[in-house]
């Protein structure tokens, strides 16, 4: 692939502090306009990946790049192409939203027109108008996360990193912040995503590096991660344990798992769909009768765990 | 979407203009934090009062003839306000480190010095307040200053350094500091027993030996001294002279090490 095409270059970062090494060998690539996430548990180095990038801290080993500025050369040259939003609410909890927002727009270096011209745009796409003049410590959750993000992005910078934005969020904030995200990567920006949560990488990012004990244990779009854990599987719920009994006699050898209340037949089938129509006609020759089915395809959990034992032994 | 406009500046400018938008925001938060503001009013009247009252009486045997307490005691229950209130400073510091905004800032194209100096001038707003009002209280229990416009003009010169200096001193304790509660038993131990052991509220003819050695020459006496003769008109001896000089010395120091540290801190 084309490198202009790389707007954040990771290679070979170590960090530790004191004892802990947090991060042993660390290399990957964002693709301009794209979104890469990096899922890992907790204190697998996301965060302290995300700092070094920022230039919050310096690397013991390693180069990174971001849009062409040297984080050890031109921390300044990378100041002032990325908007961080961290994982707690980097706000000033005295100010307004809208003062925190044209305070942040006047020290990224904005003119004072545009500064306050911005605040006025971001409160309305990010729903804050009614609570742009109360002082951010009166903010929900939600709100503080939203004008955080806000904040991150006063400047339009072109590279944006997100540090865990949904953390402690309930559901509803958390699906807000995914609209807003969507909505940012239509814009064309590149963002780097940490999370910890699959479901979260799996929706937004369009390509995961998955880290554990500071090194990248795997890598690779949603689909190709998955598709290394295997095989969809056919959940087969049967009405009674008398079908029951004569379904785990009948397909016997596909059957990989069954569950405690003798209900329920998993069976690994080709995404296809050409199994399930043979499995159902067997069990319908059978007279065996069968409540409902479901297909589970497999979750970045099942890569998430995999993965991460791998590494473990 | 807007055509955004960036300002193009040199360093040193933009050096300042970060400094001036922190200390705006510094100053918002001296407005709207009430329970500080509110003891930024009333803690120098209790002190000035109750010091007036409980020890009036007692200490005005030891001043020379004709000098009331009240005169005697506004130089030092003023420059003990400032020291006290310069404690405002490590707390505000504190408390911008164990949030994430720190971080925030250390992510902008901006300068970290300025996070400092926005706490630090504004302790300057907040103890002009202090002073203000300590002044007004004064003249209506008994205060009767013999300043004129140029004595006037020196005292305001010197808090002014003073309250620089000790802001500085006291930004040190807010980069060390661990906890806001941490703040405020540090500087009690260091503030407390540099204005009580000072001229500031009796004269030191009649402390011990080594205590009256070690009051006479640190820095709050000398402030207190200067301040005192400009208030009372009388000569001021080296004591304004003296007083800038240990000023300027706190500054020179504390300054570069309270900056090293902020930014040895927030790379950790």
């Amino acid at each position: 692939m084309n490198d202009s095409n790389k707007v954040i270059t990771v290679s070979g970062l170590q960090k530790s502090f004191k004892d802990n090494d947090v991060l042993k060998d660390v290399s990957f690539s964002v693709q301009k306009g794209t979104m890469l996430a990096l899922l890992g548990p907790n204190g697998a180095g996301k965060t302290t990946t995300v700092r070094i990038l920022s230039t919050l801290l310096s690397a013991d080993a390693g180069e990174v790049k971001v849009d062409g500025h040297d984080v050890v050369k031109d921390p300044e040259g990378v100041r002032s192409v990325i908007g961080l939003t961290g994982q707690s609410a980097a706000i000033d909890d005295l100010l307004t939203g809208r003062e925190n927002l044209i305070m942040m727009g006047r020290l990224y270096r904005l003119t004072k027109q545009s500064a306050i011209a911005r605040a006025d745009e971001l409160l309305k796409e990010f729903d804050l108008v009614d609570a742009a003049d109360r002082p951010a410590k009166t903010y929900s959750g939600g709100m503080r996360r939203r004008l955080d993000l806000a904040v991150s992005l006063i400047a339009t910078p072109p590279v944006i990193f997100l540090d865990e934005p949904t953390t402690g969020l309930d559901p509803r904030s958390r699906s807000v912040m995914w609209e807003i995200i969507r909505n940012l990567m239509k814009k064309g920006v590149t963002i780097l995503l940490t999370t910890q949560y699959l479901e979260e990488a799996d929706q937004l990012a369009d390509k995961i590096v998955l880290i554990n004990d500071g090194r990248v244990a795997a890598e690779g779009t949603p689909k190709e991660l998955k598709d290394k854990v295997g095989n969809d599987q056919l959940v087969v719920t049967l009405k009674t344990s008398k079908d029951f009994n004569a379904a785990t006699k009948q397909l016997k050898k596909r059957i990989v798992r069954t569950n405690d209340d003798k209900r329920k037949v998993v069976i690994p089938i080709a995404s296809d769909g050409k199994d399930v129509a043979s499995i159902l006609s067997k069990l319908q020759a059978s007279k065996i009768h069968v409540e409902s089915l479901d297909i589970h395809k497999p979750t970045l959990d099942d890569v998430f765990m995999i993965m991460t034992e791998k590494q473990g032994k | 979407m807007t055509e955004l406009e960036f300002t193009k500046s040199s360093k040193v400018t933009s050096f300042f203009s970060d400094s001036l938008i922190m200390i705006k925001r510094s100053s918002r938060h001296i407005l709207r934090n009430q329970d500080q503001l509110l003891g930024t009013f009333f803690q120098p009247i209790m002190f000035l009062v109750l010091f007036a009252s409980v020890f009036g009486g007692a200490i005005e045997q030891a001043l020379p003839e004709g000098i009331s307490y009240i005169d005697f005691l506004m130089a030092g229950i003023i420059v003990q306000t400032v020291a006290f209130g310069s404690t405002t400073t490590a707390i505000a510091i504190t408390n911008d480190l164990q949030k994430g905004i720190v971080d925030r800032f250390r992510s902008l194209p901006m300068s970290n010095l300025a996070v400092l100096n926005g706490h630090v001038v504004s302790d300057i707003f907040r103890n002009s307040i202090s002073t203000t009002v300590m002044i007004l209280a004064g003249l209506v229990i008994g205060f009767r200053p013999q300043a004129d416009f140029v004595g006037w003009v020196g005292i305001i010169g010197i808090l002014f350094l003073f309250t620089f200096a000790f802001s500085w001193l006291s930004a040190i304790v807010g980069v060390f500091a661990k906890s806001v509660e941490a703040v405020q038993w540090l500087t009690f131990v260091i503030i407390f027993p540099l204005t009580f052991a000072s001229s500031a509220f009796t004269p030191t003819e009649n402390m011990g030996k080594y205590l009256k050695l070690f009051a006479e020459n640190q820095p709050i006496t000398q402030v207190v001294e200067a301040i005192r003769a400009l208030i009372l008109g009388v000569p001021v001896d080296n004591y304004v002279i003296s007083s800038i000089i240990w000023c300027v010395v706190i500054i020179a120091v504390a300054m570069p090490t309270a900056a090293y540290l902020f930014n040895r801190k927030t790379n950790e």
